[in-house]
Formats: structure tokens, sequence, C-alpha cells
């Protein structure tokens, strides 16, 4: 192991990891390489040290333990089940019937943004978040923040007490102070008082702070978040002359130039349904449209590329006026010259689709990218075909930034006299040279008042916190991304007595103080046109594409719809109607006409510094901004990209750790070192180490070691950070994880700058499940070039091996009869439509009760997730990598499943609808089950992971799946429990089962709709059709599993022209051999 | 050295082998005895209530129909338990001072829930179904037993799995048509065995094997 000689094959091996030609597919650099610690690792099942118990055992110990496993075994069945009460209702209640659920249509707001969601509810206790299937914004999918928002709401680390100087106090003692304090400070029109919110799309909110605008002149809000639009709305300054909020059209694009812009990672699941719209394939000859990202860091945007391009983040603006001056828009001039042929290409291809083409730029993108998009939109003819401008959701006067300068300035001038935060965590997630810590307030503001969720690092230098209700138990209202307005409405009372925004901005006023935020949004909408005429311009409400809306029962009753004309039904019974349907009908924002104006161009930029390395800063991919930092499903939510799990990293270049000298093991006793020549590797043993650096933005250094990652396909000499660590007082799950980038992001640096990195010699462990349940380069992914698989699709379809079979007599016998008089439940993946966002994998942790783990356990690869994403990268250079390509993995419920035949209890057996049924109640642990799985989509309770005792949690799991102990294993089962409800329902009726009436968990979330689930015995099922596709495969074919969970394989649309075309490999074990033209060619020879 | 075993140890040692086994499969049947005895079911045990209803009264005497309390026995997974306002629609007309009725009443006039003793307690683990039960011509009687006879409700059944699939396996033994749901006085007599298979057909109920899958009751 330690042999010198190994240490000599370092230079080899770096060669052989920055220059060989590698695997078609590979996941990590690890895998790349083959380096001999990650053939170690696949070679078990779980890491080393993954089957040892946490503690010592020592021989006492297991005796007792054994002895009385005896003692027990076999009279489990005798444990009398303790006395239970039943508690009937003192009063009925209508539409509310005992285990039955209901779903209330609401809404969730990040960067106020408005998502409609549908809540269900068992007997008042929300339980899971679906999309609302009418709302515009979702059309029924959600992203992994909404579906993640139930664990906030029921988060014990929530705030639960109105404090002041941190001892508890009434809402009374509150009340009074404050409204002293806002007469007290209202004398001069309120010229002391400061209101700081997030950004506020809210009608309510809006008409409320004007009201108080007008009461109190010179008081000022100002509006601030760290992920917001400023950079958007100053280039719609350059390029409009005025703020506008873009509504894009992705369906109608064929060509789409994202620069910048991961619209896969965004808040907004419409706009991914749109975009992969375009990409489904339903028949031979028709068009797919194609999308080109120059990009920094790897986004799901740029994985899912047809042609992506990474370039440092000070080139993007020289990119962008490249293609401007490529596509003829006036006054555009470019002397960059590096990706020329690259930008000449892509620029042909979308000068060929105008009016059909798009090109947006990214949030963090400085606003002449913005102007510029603007414009190239503009003179492509795109304007009114697939852009939109409508007026800013919020008002946007002056750029969010711009607003705390304003107010840092004022508080350091000694002006402000009260400061009320209301929502957000300013004293974190500032930049550092406008951060409000307390060195800031202290002495300077005499009251500040916090509402928040939690006690978090501003409540603690605020004198009054009060507890904020969290969405869902709260009324309230906020615009979608086309201006819909959505309503909020709660689903359960306060669970910690908290209070709505709202109730505190009411506060302010000598009249109505006390109204609740019920009163105060229905009272708003009673001055408003409830039943707006349908405008022209007004978003189609469509259907989703995967199927029919989720079995809602709303609990009030829509009143028979009257003709709008009639002009007969009242506020109430419009009111009514808005709070059932989650939304106002037809209150999109109309279209402004505006042109675009290019004169922005002849204005001289300034200069860019210049420095040493380049340096970006992201919002987290699983906690956004930090405010999600105390939720553990995000927290052990994979990067979609990295993996990683519990931390953020610094993601590096290939080339750019080799120069640094990063992540290589200097220490020749060290299992990752140079001894075994696995420099730039992640990976030792079963963990993966990182070297940590004092990493310097600006001039300014992040106060936490930050470890650093290597990332396939990030730019050279670009270092990426994220926002959302480093959080001090975040709760039990997310104070200290990480380091904080609000550390050195700076006012006029907040999404770009330059800095550098040292190397501390110190290393981390960080847990991400990249290598996890690896698959060792088997054929498991397909992606075709679009234009070869049309010109031949039927040449790729995958062999069926069932003829071959050796339990063919079985089969015949009992399961071909038992499967085509059932349901044949049957799901495909279709990896064309799939973008890697995660939403599935946090959809199935709530339906299913699926426990958190934590880091260590994560590390050792015990992480209970039913659904994994795998992903891939393709091409044998690791600095410049195609995709990464995702595979959702879950149990693939195969017709004959090798793990069945080993369980010795039958805890896993077949039912006739060709489910793998998992018995939890009878399961003794053996995993045997596991290690005989081929897809390793088996989970084993190592440890009791499940809270048992936190009584919060237990109101939130859903009632219909059993909560598993320790020492049982676990999988997916296509939501048995869905299946069911819907089987007994329709038993009832003496009906079949419709055709998209059962959504699975990750069905249903999926904002794509890659998923497809139903029943194969009905032909003209969606799920029977896409079995047909040309493009349908198993996993591991070879082992004739017969999986009833099968892929669809990916597609990719390159430019011919392209500089960076690149012929796709073909599956391997189906290259069509000598019999050409024979239909079900292929090498069966595996 | 002598011999450290007589001969008849042999015996000895045979004897003890016997009854080895003996005891054995004693303790086996008395431990299949034990665990279906009442003492670990709960069957025939009647269970104190905080207020002393009589199903005897309200079903066998005055003729209540089970649905008017236990009102989503056809549409839910739950029979349902009466609301409080269930019982005071009659009560607060009829014995309307009696002591029996206070606990009622006082919950009534408090807003507090009367808290029920479970009878019938399925592991949680079990998924079960009233609705779909009742849609499918298993009657009330069939599981809850006579319970127009009973003072104080009690499990008729021992709730065990081997219970359940004895009708899962073969349901033909144990429905009845629709209309005699509620039925107290219903006997499996009372149909011929090859009209109870054309009810089973009728009620298009699932085969054995969908029947005894395990997630059909287990998820």
């Amino acid at each position: 192991m330690k042999s010198p000689e190994r240490k000599q094959n370092f230079a080899s091996l770096r060669d052989q990891i920055l220059g060989r030609g590698g695997k078609e597919y590979w996941r990590s650099i690890e895998e790349f390489a083959d380096s001999p610690e990650f053939e170690e690792y696949v070679k078990r099942e779980y890491p080393a040290h993954g089957q040892e118990w946490n503690d010592p055992v020592t021989r006492r110990s297991f005796l007792k333990v054994m002895g009385a496993t005896l003692a027990f075994a076999g009279l489990s069945g005798c444990v009398i089940q303790p006395p239970e009460k039943i508690v009937p209702r003192v009063r009925d209640e209508e539409d509310v019937l005992p285990g039955k659920p209901l779903f209330f249509a609401t809404a969730m707001t990040v960067g106020g943004v408005a998502t409609g969601l549908l809540a269900r509810s068992y007997e008042g206790r929300p339980t899971k978040i679906e999309g609302n299937p009418e709302h515009p914004g979702s059309l029924g999918a959600t992203d992994t923040l909404a579906q993640a928002s139930l664990l906030d709401m029921y988060d014990p680390d929530r705030s639960q007490e109105i404090l002041f100087h941190g001892t508890p106090k009434t809402w009374l003692n509150f009340t009074t102070a404050f409204r002293a304090a806002v007469a007290e400070n209202g004398k001069n029109g309120g010229a002391g008082i400061r209101i700081l919110t997030e950004t506020v799309t809210s009608p309510t909110l809006q008409s409320q702070l004007n009201r108080l605008r007008t009461e109190l002149p010179n008081m000022k809000w100002v509006q601030y978040e760290p992920v917001n639009a400023d950079n958007a709305m100053a280039g719609a300054r350059m390029a409009f002359g005025s703020a506008v909020n873009p509504v894009y059209d992705f369906e109608r694009a064929e060509r789409v130039l994202l620069l910048d812009a991961d619209i896969f990672s965004g808040a907004n699941p419409r706009y991914m349904a749109d975009a992969m719209k375009t990409r489904h394939l339903p028949e031979v000859g028709e068009q797919m449209s194609r999308m080109y990202v120059v990009e920094t860091t790897t986004s799901l945007a740029g994985a899912k590329a047809d042609h992506r391009l990474g370039v440092k983040p000070s080139e993007m603006p020289e990119i962008a006026k490249a293609v401007a001056a490529a596509l003829g828009v006036s006054g555009a001039v470019s002397t960059y010259t590096k990706n020329a042929v690259w930008v000449a290409a892509m620029a042909k291809d979308l000068s060929e689709h105008r009016g059909r083409s798009l090109v947006v730029a990214g949030a963090n993108q400085p606003p002449i990218v913005h102007a510029l998009a603007h414009a190239i939109n503009s003179a492509l003819g795109n304007v009114g075909q697939t852009v939109t401008y409508t007026d800013p959701l919020s008002p946007y006067e002056t750029n969010q930034i711009d607003q705390l300068r304003e107010l840092v300035s004022d508080i350091d001038a000694g002006l402000v006299s009260m400061l009320v935060i209301l929502g957000g965590n300013p004293a974190y997630n500032t930049p550092a040279d406008l951060k409000l810590d307390l060195a800031r307030l202290n002495n300077k503001v005499p009251l500040r008042v916090h509402l928040g969720l939690y006690v978090d690092e501003t409540a603690e230098i605020c004198h009054w916190h009060v507890p904020a209700k969290h969405y869902l138990e709260s009324w309230g209202d906020a615009r979608a991304y086309d201006g819909s307005v959505t309503l909020t409405q709660p689903l359960i009372q306060p669970l910690y007595g908290g209070k709505g925004i709202h109730e505190i901005v009411q506060l302010f006023f000598r009249e109505n103080f006390e109204q609740t935020d019920h009163d105060i949004v229905k009272g708003y909408w009673q001055t408003q046109n409830l039943r707006p005429a349908a405008a022209p311009a007004a978003v189609a409400t469509e259907q989703r594409p995967n199927g029919a809306a989720p079995e809602t029962t709303a609990p009030i009753q829509a009143p028979p719809s009257t003709p709008v004309s009639s002009g007969a039904t009242t506020f109430e019974d419009n009111w009514r109607k808005v709070v059932h349907d989650g939304f106002v009908p037809n209150t999109a924002l109309p279209a402004r006409s505006i042109t675009a104006n290019s004169a922005f161009l002849s204005q001289q930029s300034p200069a860019p510094p210049s420095g040493g390395l380049e340096i970006a800063i992201l919002p987290d991919p699983s906690v956004y901004d930090g405010r999600f930092s105390n939720n553990g499903w995000l927290q052990e939510l994979p990067n979609p990209l990295t993996k990683i799990t519990w931390d953020n990293v610094a993601l590096v270049s290939p080339n750019t750790a080799a120069a640094l000298q990063l992540n290589r093991g200097n220490d020749p006793d060290e299992i990752s070192g140079g001894e075994r020549g696995t420099a730039f590797i992640n990976t030792y043993g079963s963990n993966m180490g990182a070297d940590t650096v004092k990493l310097t933005y600006q001039g300014a250094e992040i106060s936490k070691p930050v470890p650093v990652w290597i990332s396939p396909g990030q730019p050279d000499d670009v270092i990426t950070i994220f926002m959302g660590y480093g959080r001090t007082r975040a709760g039990k799950i997310g104070t200290g994880l990480g380091y904080s980038a609000f550390d050195v992001q700076r006012s006029d640096a907040m999404n770009f700058g330059y800095g550098s990195v040292a190397k501390t010699g110190d290393k981390v462990q960080i847990a991400t499940t990249q290598i996890h349940f690896n698959m060792e380069g088997r054929d498991l992914l397909r992606v075709f070039d679009v234009e070869v698989f049309q010109a031949t699709p039927d040449k790729w379809h995958q062999e069926d091996f069932y003829p071959k079979s050796m339990y063919k007599s079985a089969y015949d016998e009992v399961y071909s009869k038992q499967y085509a008089e059932h349901n044949k439940w049957g799901m495909t993946i279709d990896l064309n439509s799939c973008v890697g966002c995660n939403a599935c994998v946090i959809a199935c942790q709530a339906e299913n009760n699926i426990p958190v783990v934590g880091k260590e356990q994560v590390e050792r690869s015990r992480e209970m997730h039913w659904l994994r994403i795998d992903s891939y990268f393709t091409g044998g250079d690791v600095n410049t990598p195609e995709g990464m390509h995702f595979q959702p993995v879950l149990c693939q419920q195969c017709e004959q499943a090798p793990c069945e035949v080993v369980c010795p209890v039958t805890a896993t057996v077949h039912n006739p609808e060709g489910l793998n049924d998992m018995v939890y109640n009878r399961c003794v642990g053996t995993r045997y089950c596991s290690n005989n799985c081929p897809y390793k989509v088996r989970r084993f309770n190592f440890l009791l992971y499940q809270d048992w005792d936190t009584p919060q949690y237990k109101l939130m799991r859903n009632p219909e799946v059993t909560i598993r102990s320790r020492g049982i294993m676990e999988k997916c089962t296509y939501c048995t429990q869905r299946i069911s409800a819907v089987r007994i329902e329709a038993q009832k009726d003496g009906r079949p089962i419709a055709d998209g009436e059962i959504l699975t968990a990750c069905q249903a979330a999926c904002p794509t709709g890659a998923i497809i689930f139903g029943d194969m015995n009905d032909p003209l099922s969606k799920i029977a059709q896409s079995k047909k596709d040309h493009r349908n495969y198993n996993l591991l074919n070879e082992l004739n599993t017969q999986p009833r969970t099968t892929y669809l394989a990916g597609l990719k649309n390159q430019n011919r022209e392209m500089p960076d075309y690149r012929p796709l490999t073909l599956p391997k074990s189906h290259t069509p051999a000598k019999k050409a033209g024979d239909k079900k060619a292929g090498g069966s020879d595996h | 050295m002598a011999q450290f075993f007589s001969k008849s140890a042999n015996n000895i040692a045979r004897i003890s082998m016997l009854t080895g086994v003996v005891l054995a499969g004693t303790a086996f049947f008395v431990y299949t005895q034990v665990a279906r005895s009442s003492y670990l079911t709960g069957r025939y045990v009647e269970k104190q209530q905080p207020v002393q209803f009589s199903h005897k009264h309200h079903v066998g005497d005055d003729g209540i129909d089970c649905r008017y309390c236990h009102s989503t026995v056809e549409t839910t997974a739950s029979a349902g338990m009466p609301s409080t306002q269930t019982c005071m629609n009659c009560h607060s007309q009829i014995w309307a001072d009696s002591p029996y009725l206070e606990p009622v009443r006082a919950s009534f006039r408090d807003n507090k829930p009367i808290e029920w003793e479970r009878v019938h307690d399925l592991p949680e683990f079990a998924y079960f179904n009233h609705s779909i039960h009742v849609a499918k011509g298993v009657g009330c009687s069939t599981c809850h037993g006579q319970i127009d006879n009973m003072a104080a409700v009690y499990q008729e059944n021992t709730l065990q799995m081997e219970w359940c699939l004895a009708c899962h396996r073969e349901p033909e033994k144990f429905i009845r048509p629709r209309s005699e749901i509620y039925n107290m006085q219903w006997k499996d007599g009372d149909l011929s065995a090859p009209a109870r298979l054309d009810l089973k057909s009728k009620y298009k109920i699932r085969t054995k094997e969908m029947l005894t899958s395990c997630s059909v009751c287990h998820r």
C-alpha cells in the first residue's frame, strides 16, 4: 500500500486524468481515472465501516442483546397493544371525513415569485405539497424548495415566543410597545422609521405599505434579498428606459440561448415544463428545439444544453456583445475572438429562427448582458413571440442594493430611530460592506424589531423578535412569474403562535390595527375587481404534460360557474372561488409594447477590474440563500451536479486544481495522497476528502476554511462559491455547516469578483453520494444524437430477453395469466425530459416518510432516499466534458426480481399487479435482498433514523405509509398507498382505473413530465405508448430481470456546424452487428 | 478407568430426548393457544367506556341504523365515530336529564370531545378500509358479531392475520347481498353457496392472489 513506486505513478496518472480519452460515460473524476481507491470502493456494497455498528460492541453486550433476541423470538406476536382512545369531534365539520385527505390551494413565494400549490391535509395537518395544476406558474409541478417547505413548517427549532431582549413577552406587550414607538417616531412624518422587507409582490402588502407611506410620508420602505432582480432591472432600464419583467414563452422557442440563466434550477416549474415540451419527440420526423448555454459554473441548464460553452464571468459581456454584433444589433461591435467560431455558428442558427428563438440572461449577469439580451431578442423579432414584457412584479424604482446602501448610510448617519425587519435575515445575508450587524446597529438604531421564522442572526441583534407565520399558516397573496395574483391560504392554525407580515404592518395604523391577516387580505380584495375580463394576452393555463390533475377534493365548493357577463355574482362567491382555485383569473400583467434601444452600447462601459482568480458567487442549489438552512431534507438532498450533501464547497476546474496543487495528498501516509497516485481525486477510502483553502474575494477573506471540489466543466481559473451556509444561528440542523459567502460578498461585486486562494494544509470530509451505489461503468445510460436516431429509429430497439428466461415455464404458468388479468403497473422515465432538478427526490421523501440520516451516515453511504438521480458526464476530456446526463433510479420492480428469491422470511414478494412488495413488518434485516439487487435501490435502516419522539414530526408524516424502525429494509413500491387509494375508489364505483388517475409522488412533482406511470395492459395509456417507443430500454437488460421501470434514451440535438460538435457514442451492447436490417439486431453477447 | 456412565444412562438419554421433543411440542402448542387467546387478542373483553352506551338498546331495541352514527362507513377507511352533536340530536329531546348522559352533555357544553376506549385495534402497519369491504358485500356482523346483542361492545374475533386471510382467501364463504350489510340477524347459511359465488363475480371481487398480496393491507 505504501510502496514508493506508487508515488512515481503520480505524474502518469495525472496525465491519465487530464489527457486521455476515458470512458464514454462517467460519474466522477474517480471513475474517470479508475483510481485504485475507486476500484476498491465499488467492490463493497457499502463503504468501509459502512457495516459496523456505531458503538463498539463488547462480547458482553453482544450476549445480552442476543439473549434478549432469543427470548423475544417468536413472542413478537404476543405483544399486547397499548390501549388507544378514539376521540371524535364534538361538532361535525363540513367536508372533513376521517382518513380522507383534503387538498387546499395555497402558494409559496421565493424571491417574490409565487408558485401555486395544493397542500394535502389529513384531519387538519398538512402532510404533502403538490403543484396546483391550474396555476400558470406550476401546472401541477413543484420544485425542491416547495416540497421541502413542509418540513420547515413543523421544524421544532422555529421561534415560538415573542422575545424582548431574549425574554418571552406577550403579544399585548409587543403591540403596546410597538404602537407607542410608532406614535413616538411617527411625529415628523416617520422620518426615523425604516421597514426592511424581502421582495414584495403581494398586492395587499404593497397597498398596505403605500397607505403607510401616505400616512408617514418620511418613512422609508426598503426591499432587500441577496438573490434579486437588480441586474435584470438595471439591464431593462438600459435597453428600454424603464424596469420591466420579461415573461418568456419557451414553448414557442425553437432555438434558445441562455447566458448563464439556469432556468432549471430556479423556482419556476413552468419554465422547466415549457422548455422541455419543445424537446419531446412523440413521433419520428418531428423537430426538437436546440439549446445553447454560455455559462461559468455548470448548471442544470448547461448540463441539458446541446452545446455548452464554459467561460469566465468577465468574458460574458464580451460574448453577449459578439452575439449581438453577429446578429446585427445596431451599434454592437465586438473585438472578442476567443470563441469566434462557436459564436458565429450559434448566431447563424439563431438568425435562421427569427421570431422562434430566445435569448435569456441570468439574474447574476451584469446589466449590460441583460440589455444585450433584450436587444438581441428585439433584433431577432422575438418580442411578442417568445418574450413579452410586463411591469415589474414589485416596485422597482431603484435597485435593491442601492436601497440597502441608502438604508445603511442613514443608519450610519444616525437618522434611523426605528428599524422594522419583516422577514429575511439581513444580519446574515447582506454584503460585507453593508452588513447589518450589531456593530453597525448598536447605539445607532434605538429600536429594532424583527419578524422571522427563526430566532436567527437577525433576531439576535433586534430588541423585539416576533415569530412569523409559515406560509402554510397564513393568509396572503403574491404574483406569479407572469403577474397572476396567487393566494396563500392557511392549512393549520399557527403551530407556534406566529404572526403574519400583514398583521405587523397593520399595527402602524390608527384604526383596525388588530385585524387578522385573513381580514386584511380579504378586505383588500373587496376593493378590487376579482373577476377581471379575460385579457387577450393572458397566459393559457394548460393541463400539465404528464396527465390529469391529482385527485383534488377541494373543500370549498366552487359556486356553479355563472357566466361572467351576468354580473350577478357577489364578492363572497367570487372570493370563495378565488380561494378555492388559488389564484385570481386573468390577472397576468398585460404585455407592454416597448422596443429595445441599443443606444446603451455607445456608452463607455468601465474597464473591467482585473485580478488573479475570478470568483463567482451563486445561491446554493439546495438551501438557496440560507433561508432553508435548517431543513434536513434539503441539507441531505444531493446537490444536483456535485452530489454533495450537508456542505458547500468551492468549485475549481481540474486544470486549476493541478496548478494550485489542490486536492492532492502531500502526506505519503495518507490514503488519499500522492502515494497512490490519486492526486486531483476527491476520494479516499469510503469518504471524500477535500483540501481547504483560505479564500480571498475582493480583498476580504472568508472566515472559515473553504473546501475545494474539482468540478469537470468548470472553466479554468474560475472558482465558484455558494451562499447559504456558514450560519451561526440557523437551528439544530443548519448551524455551523459550511462557510459563508456573505463574509466577503460586496455591494459592488455581488456576483463576480477577483480573489485568490491559499492552501491551509487541512483536509475535511465531504459527504457526497456521487459514487454511492455505483454501477461500474455498465451500459446504463443511453443518449442518442437526434438525427442519428431519427434516421433509423427501429434499429435501436432493445432486444427482449424474455424468451431466453430460465423461469419461462413458471412465468407462462403463473405470472403471464396474473399479469394479464390485473393492472400491470409500469413506469417509464424519459431521460430526454429529465433535467435533474431533484424535485422527485424530495417529493418521494415527503410522501413516504423517509428519514434524514445526517452527514456522518451519508459518508457511510447510508442515505435513505428511495429515489436517487445518477448523473453521468460524457466525453473523453475531463476539462470540457459534456453533460451531465441525469438518470433517476428507483426500484425497478423487476418481474423476475433477484431480491425476492433470497429473502429468508419472504418479506419481499411479488403481487399480481407486478409490484415488488416490501413487507416491513416481516423484514428481519438480513440485507440479503440488498446484496442481490443489481440496481442498488434498497435502503436499510442501519440505525434508528426515524425521529419517534418529536411530536411535531408525528403530525407531519403521511399516515398512509408505515414508519420504519431500525433493522428494516425499505424501498420504492410505486407509491403503493396511492395505488390502493385509487383502486379502492374505482372498485367501489365498479369501474376500471383511468389512465392518469394514479400519480406517484415523483411523477406528480416532476415539472417536465419525465416520469410516466400507469397500467401497461391499457393499450391507450401513456405508459403503454411509451413502452413501444424505440428509445425505450431496460437497465441491465442482460440480467433478464424484466424491470417494470424502463427508460427512454436521452436525445441531443447538436448543430453539425458547431466547433464542439461531437458524434455521440452509440450504446455498446446494442450496436447492430452483422444482422443489418433485422429489427431486433443487437449484440446479445453481453 | 471405570465407565463414567452406567448402562442405564442410555435409557435416561433416550427418555430425556423424548421428553425434550414432547416438551418442545407442548411449548409450541401452548404458545399457539396463548397467542390466540383472548388474553393477548383482547377478544370477548368488554371495555368500560366513559359513557354507558348500549348498542343493544340503540340497535336492538330502537332499531337505529348503523350508518346513523358510523356515517362514513361507506365512504372512507374509518367507519367514523359519531360526534357529540350526533348524540345530542336525540338526547337534547329524550333522556335530556338522565345522569347517565351527563358526560355527553358536558362534552357538548364544554366543547371537549368524549374519549372512547378503542375496542377494535389493528396494528399500525395494517391498513383496513371499511368502505371497500362494505361495497364488496361484507356485512357488519361478519366481523363485529351481533352488535345488537352487546350491551357493552367487545371484540368478536381475534383480528389476527390468519383470521383476515380466511376471508381474503375465500370471500365467497362470507359475503352477502349489499342489501343485507346492516342486517344483524344475517347468517352465512341464509344464502346458498352457489348464490354467494354468483355474488362474488357480480361484485367483481378480486382473485385470491390479489386479495392475499401483501400490499393490499400493508404499505
